[in-house]
């Protein structure tokens, strides 16, 4: 593996040139470690209900509580302290859009690289299938899918993975079609490898690096799609509180003036797509041999 | 060539029956309309009666076929909620709906691909940083987020402009339109920003790189050597080869929107088509979402159709590949 690591110092370095990239990592692994600790640094248990206080409902920011700490984002219309209601949140989302990515990946790649070594009937099912699926809006699709799938994390993610594997598999398509035109892959052919070899161990891993980059931005996207559903309350079961849920709960409240049932999660979703995108944009442009002047 | 149309139009009609089939099974497995439509002390022969007005009695395939029989007369039959021909519902919500995506889809390119030239033309520049920036922000910030923002800043803090439904409509063509009135278009603003953002961040980057690419070649470098001015050579050359991926996405753009418009008309209250299927999807109104997802996979089967069968005419190695 010691010649694996060449190249990734490389990439390392190329990704260290751009100043944005680097503080929107940091950004990312702050959100991930502090989601997966969320259970030990939250002051509430969100889930708990038996520590929720309806004297402390929709108190403002720095309200300090029954519970006798300081509400540093205030709280909700539970009486829920927000801080911990949105730790909760990134956890759930950062959960569901690595589900929801990591599926539609091997879905999709596993299509597209077996339409374009294939050929034939099974390319043009396939793709025709992938090209028309495309030309719809995800949401829409995603909408569709959870209003006829009914509520819940599983079928929250099927309709997500549904949504989104066709652009992993246009995308797996394109770099494949190129890559089995080369000589490699002709000579691995040409040996008693078996198809199932040749495709997923020679084939595959040289159409990885388009992928990856498709793969930072649906992550994002099923983030935002989830969000969004769960805003227009078809999203997540009300035991999962994601951010969208969070965001939609305090819509009612925003018209009143308590911004901060709603502003808040809002925040810390912006903050964790933004950094997702602009870590993937600088990956995007690493890869593009268009751009390497 | 004619081989290819006909292949291209075959497709379509097969596409068109298998996402019916989908369409239809698919809503009709979910929920129990009866439970909705039908009051829980009536008497069995109302039961009886509203489950043989809407031929719920029947199997699903007879239904289905029924169904399919209605369709080819234009006939997407009754709201069960509002109990009108669905056709008239999805046609009465239309306009307000195309209004919205017009004025989305057109602002986002009219101002999208000027600042997009510009960030691919100077692309070191702060200001082409900035606009990039911006777009990425566009890009990720989900649209149900800013509608928020825009609520809470324009309409709840600053009280500048209206945040709920369409305002008063003035008949043109015997259609209700809201663009024709000042108060009509201070309702029509915030939900069209609203919507445009996305478009908006997504023709910046399309134009950028389009851009970025176009300033590398070879033409560019000749009408440079020829003593072309810079502004000559954005305005004539750059433009020119940029235009038709940017119309393709038009285009395209203007049939998604349509489907888009769900988030946007929910949460501004806009009585568009997209408030509509979210509204029929939370009642059980079976027949409405049939027809509006057929008629969405209609919109994009068109669409996609056309696009091929130009491509085809523009190059026709396309068509030779594809009949083969």
């Amino acid at each position: 593996m010691s010649g694996a690591r060449a190249p990734l110092a490389r990439f390392w370095a190329d990704f260290r040139e751009s100043k944005v990239a680097v503080v929107a990592l940091s950004v990312v692994v702050a959100l991930v470690l502090l989601a997966i600790l969320a259970p030990l640094i939250a002051p509430q248990d969100p889930y708990d209900l038996a520590g929720l206080s309806l004297l402390d409902a929709r108190r403002p920011p720095g309200h300090v509580g029954t519970g006798g700490y300081v509400h540093w984002l205030g709280t909700d219309a539970q009486g829920r302290d927000l801080l911990s209601a949105i730790l909760y949140g990134v956890q759930i989302s950062i959960q569901i859009g690595l589900m929801a990515g990591g599926l539609a990946l091997t879905v999709g790649a596993t299509l597209g690289v077996m339409a374009a070594y294939a050929g034939g009937v099974v390319e043009t099912l396939i793709m025709r299938i992938v090209d028309l699926q495309l030309s719809f809006p995800a949401i829409l699709l995603a909408l569709v899918l959870v209003a006829l799938l009914g509520q819940g994390k599983g079928q929250l993610v099927t309709a997500l993975v549904a949504a989104q594997y066709a652009y992993f598999a246009r995308t797996a398509y394109g770099a494949a079609t190129a890559e089995r035109r080369k000589d490699y892959i002709e000579a691995a052919t040409a040996t008693p490898l078996s198809r199932g070899r040749v495709v997923f161990r020679h084939l595959l891993p040289n159409c990885m690096p388009p992928l990856i980059v498709v793969a930072t931005v649906q992550i994002a996207n099923s983030i935002a799609l989830e969000a969004t559903l769960s805003f227009l309350g078809l999203g997540l079961p009300v035991t999962e509180p994601s951010l969208g849920m969070l965001i939609s709960n305090g819509f009612v409240y925003m018209k009143s003036g308590r911004y901060w049932i709603s502003v808040y999660p809002g925040i810390a979703l912006i903050i964790l797509i933004v950094a997702i995108n602009l870590v993937g944009d600088q990956i995007r442009d690493q890869f593009n041999p268009r751009l390497r002047r | 060539m004619s081989g290819y149309v006909i292949q291209r139009c075959l497709q379509a009609i097969v596409v068109m029956f298998v996402m019916s089939v989908i369409v239809f099974v698919g809503v009709y497995a979910i929920g129990n309309p009866m439970e909705v439509l039908i009051p829980l002390d009536a008497t069995q022969d109302v039961r009886e009666f509203i489950i043989a007005r809407f031929g719920l009695d029947r199997p699903l395939w007879e239904q289905y076929l029924v169904f399919l029989g209605n369709v080819a007369q234009g006939d997407f039959g009754r709201s069960f909620v509002y109990s009108t021909p669905v056709l008239d519902l999805i046609l009465s919500r239309l306009p307000a709906t195309l209004e919205l995506t017009l004025a989305a889809v057109l602002g986002a390119t009219l101002i999208g691909v000027p600042l997009g030239i510009w960030a691919g033309y100077k692309p070191d520049a702060v200001s082409s940083q900035t606009i990039m920036g911006l777009s990425i922000l566009g890009f990720s910030v989900p649209t149900f987020w800013v509608g928020l923002i825009l609520i809470l800043t324009f309409a709840v803090s600053l009280g500048w402009l209206p945040a709920q439904g369409r305002g008063p409509t003035v008949e043109v063509f015997g259609i209700q339109w809201s663009i024709f009135s000042i108060e009509g278009l201070s309702h029509l603003l915030l939900p069209a920003v609203n919507l445009a953002l996305f478009k908006l961040a997504m023709m910046i980057r399309l134009a950028r790189a389009g851009t970025r690419e176009v300033m590398l070649t070879d033409t560019i470098k000749f009408a440079r050597a020829a003593g072309l001015s810079e502004r000559e050579i954005v305005r004539h050359h750059v433009l020119k080869l940029i235009a038709v991926p940017i119309v393709t996405v038009f285009g395209l753009e203007l049939g998604s929107t349509l489907a888009f418009a769900v988030v946007t008309e929910t949460i501004f209250s806009w009585p568009g088509v997209g408030k509509l299927i979210i509204d029929s999807i939370t009642t059980l109104d079976r027949s409405v979402m049939v027809a509006y997802l057929i008629l969405v996979a209609l919109l994009f089967v068109t669409i996609n159709l056309v696009i091929d069968l130009t491509y085809a005419a523009l190059d026709p190695r396309i068509a030779r590949r594809g009949t083969k």
